[in-house]
């Protein structure tokens, strides 16, 4: 080393240590971030969160209900803003006249129920807070048929351990929306298949005729088209196997408590 | 060893051990967790006060592009940040419309799963360290003999006169440089027991779980958007803190700073008297 490089002013060694050691930490990070081994032990904190959050809450605590005044004067439509298939544009032609739910899977009674009915049946109003997983906050009031007289209905099976919600929008060929929760959160009474936002029929952009609100969860859980709910003992069955599309496509965590 | 008889070039006990393992564990989770929430904010670079918040509703702090250029727009005032934030070029040279540039997140490229993964581990790390390093300090006796500010520390004049001493540069030395002077007091007790439990909770804050979990975390804040902003403001205050630290480890001598960190020895600052070697390491004994 010539004397030049030892004799090196010290804002100058100091700059270069720090863009080094950043650089350097950068790389390393990336590099973790695709190691498989350093993947899963990231991947330990979602269980982590899930636990703890199980752990000090009671199963049936609501998320926060507004009032009229704290609403969103405008609440942000995202994902998809509209179903993807001929079918669900058939549907939004004839104004879901002819459209129905179904229900089926791990249940006694499989069954279908169009939306005259879902909308003559107890229904939940709740004005609450949609997070979505980017950052933001919408606060919006939904009206719709509580997910457990729906599974009590078709009489869900005691194997069953989840609930997937099968969707009309598509993210590519073949790649239908869908999505999953547990039987604690299917059956959490804020938790509704809306029919209705804002005093007025849910909007397709924000995803007419059905849409999921699981509240205590983040904006991709609450699946919007939901043409289908099947109850199941196994997630990894369905399409990438990790419970949704976000999940599959993305990584995302199943659980979005957080 | 009597505080009286310490002079300048005497080597001291200073930093503890839990002092020292939390120093540099939080060294490293802090910058994780600055940089992998720098990544998270690039997926929503826009800071709200209340309930909600989304693009179509009024932010205080907006980070974004307008054509070709980057932006920072705080309180409706538009600085252009072109290449640094907004709108950068990345190591392959694209260019890429994000709040913050590459360098500054973890992972560099925009991936808001990976980077909400290692944010959510390394907060219980942070959390977790946190709150032993609290406990180990009220039994320890840290809280109350090193950190607890007197009486008479609080008289205006001695907080004006350590802050001109410390503007003109001129440090403790001897005896008084191992005490924590009081900007010092101020400095980490705001850290400890300020900045860093709000980061936490207003973080929590964010989870919709945790908000039907202790529903009282949104009255504290205000809102989850409040909380948002409030935890990107404690960040940017850790910062802060970090680049005053830095600062004042250099000025005050980054050897010996740094070796008092690791090895928890600190030669006391000042022109030492001629003193004959063995006598100093005897005494570096019955401190130890």
């Amino acid at each position: 080393m010539s004397g030049s490089n030892i004799l090196l002013p010290r804002r100058r060694f100091l700059t270069g240590a720090a863009l080094g050691g950043s650089g350097l930490l950068l790389s390393g990070c990336d590099a973790l971030t695709e190691d498989p081994g350093f993947r899963s032990l990231l991947r330990t904190g979602e269980a982590l969160n899930k636990g703890a959050h199980r752990l000090i809450m009671d199963r049936g605590a609501l998320a926060r209900e507004f009032s009229e005044s704290d609403m969103s004067p405008v609440f942000k439509a995202n994902g998809s803003i509209s179903g993807g298939t001929p079918e669900y544009a058939a549907h939004v032609a004839d104004k879901f006249v002819r459209w129905s739910l179904r229900i089926d899977g791990m249940v006694k009674n499989p069954q279908n129920f169009d939306l005259k009915t879902l909308m003559a049946m107890p229904s939940r109003e709740q004005i609450t807070r949609h997070d979505c997983v980017e950052g933001w906050s919408a606060i919006g009031k939904w009206r719709g048929t509580p997910l457990r007289l729906l599974l009590q209905a078709a009489g869900l099976s005691t194997r069953a351990r989840y609930i997937v919600f099968h969707c009309a929008d598509q993210w590519g060929p073949g790649v239908p929306y869908y999505e999953s929760i547990d039987l604690i959160d299917a059956f959490h009474p804020q938790t509704i298949l809306a029919w209705s936002m804002n005093d007025g029929i849910l909007p397709v952009k924000h995803g007419a005729p059905l849409r999921l609100r699981v509240e205590r969860q983040l904006g991709y859980k609450q699946a919007k088209y939901v043409m289908r709910v099947e109850a199941t003992d196994d997630l990894s069955k369905f399409y990438g196997g990790k419970g949704g599309y976000w999940e599959d496509a993305h990584d995302y965590d199943w659980y979005a408590g957080i | 060893m009597e505080q009286a008889d310490l002079k300048p070039g005497d080597v001291v006990k200073r930093h503890r051990l839990s002092t020292r393992l939390w120093h540099w564990t939080n060294a490293l989770t802090l910058l994780v967790m600055l940089m992998s929430g720098l990544m998270i904010f690039n997926a929503h670079g826009r800071l709200y006060w209340g309930q909600y918040g989304a693009n179509d509703d009024k932010a205080w702090l907006i980070i974004d592009d307008a054509g070709d250029t980057g932006f920072v727009e705080l309180a409706g005032v538009r600085v252009e940040t072109t290449g640094v934030l907004g709108i950068w070029t990345n190591e392959e040279g694209e260019v890429k419309r994000r709040a913050f540039p590459y360098w500054l997140t973890i992972p560099s490229g925009y991936d808001l799963q990976a980077a909400r993964r290692w944010h959510f581990t390394f907060a219980w790390i942070l959390a977790i360290a946190l709150t032993l390093y609290m406990l180990r300090s009220l039994w320890n006796g840290h809280v109350r003999n090193d950190l607890h500010i007197r009486k008479w520390e609080w008289s205006p004049s001695h907080i004006w006169h350590d802050i001109k001493e410390h503007a003109r540069l001129r440090f403790p030395t001897g005896a008084a440089a191992r005490d924590y002077n009081i900007l010092q007091k101020f400095a980490y007790i705001s850290v400890i027991f300020v900045l860093l439990p709000l980061i936490i909770f207003t973080g929590l804050t964010m989870s919709p779980a945790m908000n039907a979990a202790w529903p009282w975390l949104l009255d504290l804040f205000g809102g989850r958007q409040s909380a948002r902003s409030i935890h990107f403001l404690c960040a940017f205050g850790l910062v802060a803190f970090f680049f005053v630290h830095m600062a004042m480890v250099i000025l005050a001598g980054p050897v010996n700073e740094v070796r008092s960190m690791i090895t928890g020895k600190y030669r006391l600052p000042g022109k030492a008297e001629p003193a004959p070697a063995p006598e100093v390491a005897s005494m570096e004994g019955e401190t130890a």
